[in-house]
């Protein structure tokens, strides 16, 4: 009964068809993918469309009059079309095709931080930020002898707006937070983070890799100045990505890297570089993997996100209910506006031991300190185990999920 | 399920891990530390006339380190230095050949089911290599499995 009544307005079986991967047994259990927040599982239209790049279309980009190139040049150029909608960019040249969010997050902090950050500068982060949102900024502030400064959060895993404020000064030249959590799943205000930094003559960088795949993006409501996230979490292939910048900032910067189809002319004495976005671009792209994440995203546009957030909250209502009636297992990370991550810990079993017994089920969590190793150390916990759900999980997976969770507490007490 | 892996003995000593004190007069020490995991070991030997007369640790970590790290100091005292890397070498084996060679490792072999799981070797290696640290003295002074 209650299974119906979350899948009210949404119909989770059909979806499921359209992922292949799921159809499987793992230890001849059915697979039960929780592990959303690491990598998302691709849909047909997404396998279909690399497919058909390497069967018909395949050929490289921005170059050659050949049939081919220009078929693939088209293929590749409209996902660029499809990213400026589908984080509603003024333009299509606010678009840079990146490996993934770290790489977008290392071309903001390499380009613009070079150009602008001096001694004594400060650049804002999180406490929940994840390592690629730390180590870039870290390095650059070791480089320039800037500071890093870190916005706290409560126990709850909300970040401290108040403290924030405080951090705020007129050496603050950058604020860079996550949108939602990956360790924690919370939903940060990032429209009043952006506007606070504005404020204090700042730019914001948003890491929005959890945030793609489950809530509709808008960069100029949210007034971002950055925006990176990757395709391969939002149901498309990995190795690309997508960096959102103002097209005035980016026209500022300096080049990231040098090569090819990054200039107008080379010479020895003088190099001219491309306009944008290709300035950004230096190099053979993954065509076959921006031809993909076109396809992931006119697969989730047609879902729509609207949809899948609210299918997804539903499961985490379920989720968090049905983990915490399990003795002994603390959820990591109750925030009040939370996205679809069950981040826990139970007393006495490593997340380890959990992840294994969990995995001979059929049921795939992750378990570390999910490359946030500064969240672990606020809670007070080496490691969590972490199921992120997809709007393709179901009520069942999550039932699946606390009897795995069970057995665990059979083996280990 | 987990009859492979998460055999009786390692249950066992996971929940009640022997040898699990620091030692006073102990004259070789070192640390180990997972950071995937956030495991960490601190190994405590006595050594007299080549011989370990007494091994002891403290640590946290998952059921097939503690395990481990507790069957590893059980096996260990009485043995020549020689004798006692002799053994890591042949644990090792254990959990990374197919054909490991399984006399002389006792209890030890309880450990098998581990090659199974390539991601979980890490954790039953930790208490060894940190031994080999603490008896080559090799000037590391906490080794890491990553």
């Amino acid at each position: 009964m209650i299974a119906s009544v979350i899948s009210a307005g949404f119909d989770v079986d059909k979806v499921r068809e359209d992922f292949p991967v799921l159809k499987q047994r793992i230890h001849g259990k059915p697979l039960v993918y929780l592990d959303n927040a690491a990598t998302a599982q691709k849909p047909f239209a997404v396998i279909d469309a690399i497919r058909k790049f390497y069967e018909v279309d395949c050929a490289n980009i921005h170059r050659g009059v050949h049939e081919l190139s220009q078929r693939s040049t088209a293929a590749y150029e409209e996902t660029r079309t499809k990213a400026k909608r589908f984080l509603n960019a003024r333009a299509k040249n606010e678009v840079i095709f990146v490996r993934g969010t770290t790489e977008g997050i290392n071309l903001v902090a390499s380009s613009w931080g070079r150009k602008n950050v001096r001694e004594g500068d400060e650049i804002v982060i999180s406490a929940l930020e994840h390592h690629s949102n730390i180590v870039p900024w870290q390095l650059l502030c070791e480089e320039k002898g800037a500071k890093l400064r870190v916005i706290p959060m409560d126990d709850r895993g909300e970040l401290l707006l108040e403290e924030y404020e405080k951090l705020l000064g007129p050496r603050t030249r950058m604020v860079a937070v996550g949108h939602i959590s990956n360790a924690l799943g919370t939903v940060n205000p990032v429209r009043q983070i952006v506007e606070m930094a504005h404020r204090a003559g700042a730019l914001a960088l948003i890491d929005g890799a959890q945030a793609a795949p489950h809530m509709k993006i808008d960069v100029q409501a949210l007034d971002a100045d950055f925006y990176a996230f990757s395709g391969h979490k939002v149901f498309g292939p990995t190795g690309i990505g997508i960096l959102y910048g103002k097209a005035r900032l980016l026209n500022a910067m300096p080049p990231y890297q040098g090569g090819g189809d990054m200039i107008k002319t080379v010479t020895f004495e003088k190099t001219v570089y491309a306009d944008l976005p290709y300035k950004f671009e230096a190099g053979t792209p993954s065509i076959a993997g921006g031809i993909g994440l076109g396809a992931a995203f006119d697969y989730v546009t047609r879902i729509g996100l609207d949809k899948i957030a609210a299918y997804e909250h539903e499961l985490l209502v379920y989720g968090t209910e049905a983990l915490s009636r399990i003795p002994g297992l603390r959820i990591v990370g109750t925030a009040r506006d939370k996205a679809a991550v069950l981040s826990f810990v139970i007393d006495g079993i490593h997340p380890h031991d959990i992840g294994t017994v969990l995995d001979r089920q059929g049921i795939a969590v992750r378990t570390g300190h999910h490359c946030a190793q500064p969240v672990m150390d606020r809670f007070g916990v080496p490691a969590t185990t972490r199921a992120s759900l997809a709007f393709y999980n179901t009520v069942a997976e999550i039932d699946a999920l606390a009897a795995g969770l069970a057995k665990v507490k059979e083996i280990f007490s | 399920m987990n009859d492979d892996l998460y055999q009786d003995i390692i249950l066992d000593h996971s929940k009640r891990p022997r040898n699990c004190h620091a030692m006073a007069d102990a004259n070789r020490k070192a640390e180990g530390y997972n950071p995937l995991c956030g495991d960490e070991l601190k190994l405590y030997i006595k050594i007299e006339n080549d011989i370990v007369k007494d091994v002891s640790w403290v640590g946290s970590g998952c059921a097939i380190s503690t395990a481990s790290a507790s069957l590893m100091t059980e096996s260990l005292k009485g043995k020549s230095r020689e004798e006692a890397l002799k053994l890591l070498e042949k644990f090792h084996e254990l959990l990374t050949t197919d054909t490991p060679v399984t006399q002389e490792l006792g209890k030890l072999v309880v450990f098998c089911g581990v090659r199974d799981y390539p991601a979980r070797v890490k954790c039953a290696t930790l208490a060894w290599h940190t031994l080999k640290s603490a008896l080559t003295n090799s000037g590391e002074p906490v080794v890491s499995t990553e």
